[in-house]
């Protein structure tokens, strides 16, 4: 096993910030003091906040080996399904640090930040031109934060019709925060099931769609991987009845410059930057969760709306059908540089061919390890392919078992158990920017797996092996908690 | 395009083993009709070099710190940023992570989160806090839903008008379809909110207050809660300016139920406004109420210490639409960078930091009211402050601008009644020099 990449290393403890403290140490140059003393009223001045008191290498040297007990991206493959963990070009990142933007005040007047309200408005084209959409606005500060936003805009169009509805219509493959995003408007889910190929069927929508139903929210490609063949159909079945279609586009990375969501009937669509358009994870966040809408949606878009006009760009502050605003300043700005840079560095062809490379490398996983695992959707898969564990749990291996496992050959897990209509699933997005030899390695390490899920189940039962930790408790972890020192 | 790196040799390879002739077959479900082959109206690519080029030229069109000195606050704040922070912040390892649902591997992000945790219930003097929020405004909004779900009977809460506006925007904006009402409290004279007007409000869920609150002036917290207790309603604070409890008395002492806040000050660039770093932290028994990821410490298979994400089940991809929140990615990277920021003050670096905004912030104000301008409002501050122009500053401001000075924030259309105020902040990077050549810019008139 040369090829195999994971393997141990030299890994150094670390203790927590506040046991390294010593009395007396700081790590922060005090600027210096050209102004009198103000002494504060008494009565408002609290006791210092004990902060660990450390020196500046001692906090270098404290990150720095945190740093090395997490796996990132650009350690090794990240094949997390619907995540879309492409790598995150480097000069993305010294374009949002460039002093002009990471200096810029919010709050100025319009003609002292142009720069940033050109980049503002190009970018909300560059989106809805993707999608087939008539507008955009990048407040949304995440992919569900962008749902919201969406939901909200729904809301607010059925209100003006003067005709509030109840009910949205929910698939079974749909992404965990599309109901929690719909509830927080007051619509109740109504879920509906995807037909025996995993594709939603217009008969199963038309069943339930009625004149009390805001619509329908829709993933596609949806969460198993699979194109919903048939959203214009049901697109026609919303919209006759007077409902409106919501896109997820998290998965927009499979069909940029292939469809566009707009021709196929979608009337509002999210997008998470830090997914398709190579915005780093950072952990957790910060994302950026822009949505387009088509054109007579447009009104109800959060304010401040970016304006081109003969004297530059301006900033419109009302808007009497605008749901109103979902973040403080202009979203996270920081992120859509990123974007912008990435869009710009692509281009049209650029961009079409990221979806092909996708979905030629999920095909690719796919007809790799079908013979080794399960595969309970047998169609072309786009950008991620689903399998499950079926196979090994005559052996008592379980999937999580097999992506612990997965670790110790220096990869990250897929997915796992999402999508909840698939038993044991294993999702896998590869993305277009892993080469094939680095795929091919991945297949490679997933054979070895399940080799040993037939002959050393408990070599997986007790993966991973070479990271820092082994399992951790989460049950007391949960029943017991310690969220602070 | 060197982001991919397929060869054509790898894609005849790859195409064989997938069964399809040609890349177009691999999207063979998507119906003809809809194919637009790479259709999409956008401009050409750009080198990495041509690339540099566009984006200096758009980032010079920009006034920015520290090329211009902008002496403005409201919700985000100009502050020395070390250079470690965006070092160490910048490593790849904490920034293309994804979110720590495989602990074994991510113990870096889960101790960093677990540490800027426990610094900042240390800063607010609570007793838990999320691993972040997006920013204060959505963070509070959070804190208020909080109260209205605690209190199912109740549609209404009370928010001082002196909650940053934008903020009380997004509150407005996330209520309407539910139903909740936000009720305002007016301003009082001396610049704090008029606390007294609560006693007239009924059926409220919570009182929230923002402290120091949009024109600066720090409020009697100690007065909100007792004015909550009469009313038996949640008292939520929120903050935009973090480093003020470097010096003040903070939320905790006053018995605040939750916490909401900003966090850009703490080694966080402006950048526009976002990304920032939404705080929201509470006493512990709100812990199962709050929005959004928690991490908690625990040990592994062999006994070693460990962190992990907890408490999930409050949480959408479990709960779905019963969850507490949608919140699904957070700020994290930049509660890290907080927690680095943190750090690198200390106890000492924090207090001196803190009492320096505070003496740099008296300055600027006593040389601007020597330069003619009037003090509005006797209530103490920490770092911002409103005064009253004198006339013709209007257009004073405006010739200031052009020699790249942002010489405060007008105050009327937040606040029609405070026609020609303005807002003003000083923090560590303005000089006395930068104050006094702004006075004397508005004494020539």
């Amino acid at each position: 096993m040369a090829d195999v990449t994971g393997t141990s290393g030299l890994i150094f403890k670390e203790a927590l910030l506040w046991e390294k403290s010593r009395e007396g140490r700081c790590a922060f140059s005090i600027p210096t003091r050209d102004v009198p003393v103000a002494d504060l009223d008494p009565e408002l001045v609290g006791d210092a906040p004990d902060l660990p008191q450390l020196g500046e290498f001692d906090v270098v040297r404290h990150y720095t080996r945190l740093s090395q007990w997490n796996f990132g991206l650009d350690s090794g493959m990240y094949p997390l399904g619907s995540c879309t963990m492409k790598y995150n070009p480097k000069t993305n990142e010294v374009q949002a640090a460039r002093p002009g933007f990471a200096g810029a005040h919010p709050m100025i007047d319009d003609e002292l930040s142009q720069g940033a309200l050109e980049l503002l408005y190009n970018l909300e084209q560059y989106l809805a031109e993707i999608t087939g959409m008539a507008a955009t606005t990048l407040q949304p500060a995440a992919g569900a934060h962008g749902e919201l936003t969406g939901m909200l805009v729904i809301h607010a169009y059925h209100e003006k019709q003067g005709h509030q509805r109840s009910k949205i219509i929910i698939p079974d493959t749909a992404h965990g925060t599309n109901p929690a995003s719909a509830s927080l408007c007051g619509y109740e889910s109504v879920n509906i099931r995807s037909g025996p190929d995993g594709i939603l069927t217009p008969e199963a929508v038309a069943a339930v769609m009625d004149e009390e139903t805001a619509g329908i929210m829709i993933t596609n490609p949806n969460t198993l991987g699979l194109f919903e063949e048939n959203l214009r159909e049901i697109a026609d079945i919303v919209h006759a009845k007077g409902g409106l279609v919501y896109g997820d586009g998290a998965n927009m990375n499979a069909i940029m410059g292939i469809v566009k969501p707009g021709d196929l009937g979608v009337d509002v669509i999210h997008f998470n930057l830090h997914k398709t358009f190579s915005t780093p994870h950072g952990g957790g966040g910060p994302g950026s969760g822009p949505i387009s809408v088509v054109k007579e949606l447009e009104p109800f878009l959060p304010v401040p709306r970016v304006k081109k006009t003969e004297d530059g760009f301006r900033l419109v502050h009302t808007n009497p059908d605008s749901i109103g605003r979902m973040l403080t300043f202009h979203g996270h700005f920081g992120v859509l540089i990123r974007a912008y840079a990435y869009i710009r560095s692509m281009g049209a062809k650029g961009l079409t061919d990221v979806s092909k490379f996708a979905v030629l490398n999920a095909n690719y996983i796919k007809a790799g390890l079908r013979d080794d695992l399960d595969l309970p959707y047998d169609r072309p898969c786009m950008h991620e392919c689903v399998f499950t564990d079926k196979k090994q749990v005559d052996d008592g291996v379980t999937t999580l078992d097999m992506a612990k496992r997965i670790m110790d050959y220096g990869f990250h897990p897929p997915t796992i158990y999402f999508p909840l209509v698939v038993h044991g699933a294993i999702m896998i997005e590869p993305t277009e920017t892993e080469s094939k030899e680095t795929i091919d390695q991945f297949i490679d390490a997933f054979k070895a797996v399940v080799k040993e899920a037939k002959e050393t189940p408990e070599l997986l039962k007790k993966a991973p092996h070479l990271s820092k930790v082994s399992r951790l408790d989460e049950v007391t972890a949960a029943r017991k908690p310690v969220l602070r020192g | 395009m060197r982001y991919l790196p397929h060869t054509p040799q790898d894609i005849a390879e790859m195409l064989e083993k997938t069964g399809h002739d040609t890349m177009d077959d691999l999207f063979e479900t998507i119906p003809e009709k809809f194919h637009i082959h790479g259709k999409m109206d956008l401009p050409q690519p750009l080198t990495e070099w041509e690339l540099n080029a566009h984006m200096e030229e758009l980032s010079q069109d920009m006034c920015a710190f520290p090329k211009n000195k902008i002496f403005l606050g409201a919700g985000s704040y100009p502050h020395y940023i070390p250079s470690l922070i965006p070092y160490l912040a910048g490593r790849s390892e904490f920034a293309t992570a994804y979110t720590p649902y495989q602990p074994e591997i991510s113990q870096g992000t889960l101790q960093g989160i677990y540490e800027f945790q426990t610094m900042i219930t240390e800063l607010l003097g609570t007793d838990v806090s999320t691993a972040s929020h997006y920013d204060c405004g959505t963070a509070l909004t959070e804190a208020l839903l909080i109260a209205l779900r605690k209190k199912k009977k109740l549609n209404k809460v009370a928010v001082s008008c002196l909650v940053h506006p934008h903020h009380r925007q997004i509150i407005n904006t996330y209520f309407a379809p539910a139903g909740f009402e936000m009720v305002e409290i007016p301003m009082a004279a001396d610049g704090t909110t008029d606390l007294d007007a609560v006693a007239a409000m009924d059926g409220i869920a919570a009182v929230a207050v923002q402290s120091p609150n949009f024109l600066g002036c720090i409020e009697d917290l100690g007065k909100v809660r007792e004015i909550a207790d009469t009313k038996k309603a949640l008292f939520i604070t929120s903050f935009t300016e973090g480093l003020a409890w470097g010096l003040l008395k903070n939320p905790g002492s006053f018995g605040a139920d939750i916490v909401a806040g900003e966090g850009q000050s703490f080694g966080i660039p402006q950048s526009f406004g976002g990304p920032g770093l939404g705080i929201l932290t509470a006493q512990k028994k709100y812990v199962r109420d709050l929005p959004g990821r928690l991490v908690g410490r625990t040990k592994d298979s062999h006994g070693e210490e460990g962190f992990v994400l907890t408490l999930s089940t409050r949480e959408q991809h479990i709960r779905r639409e019963k969850a507490s929140s949608n919140i699904c990615s957070n700020n994290g990277l930049n509660a890290l960078t907080a927690g680095m920021y943190l750090a690198t003050v200390g106890k000492k670096g924090i207090r001196e930091l803190a009492q320096i905004n505070h003496d740099k912030a008296v300055f600027l104000r006593d040389q601007l009211v020597d330069a003619g301008f009037e003090i509005a409002f006797e209530r103490p501050f920490f770092n911002e402050f409103a005064l009253k122009a004198p006339k013709g500053y209007g257009v004073k401001r405006q010739e200031l601008k052009k020699k790249g000075i942002l010489a405060g924030l007008s105050l009327e259309c937040y606040y029609p009644a405070l026609k020609n105020h303005y807002l003003f902040c000083a923090t560590e990077v303005f000089s006395r020099q930068d104050m006094e050549n702004l006075a004397k810019e508005v004494k020539n008139g």
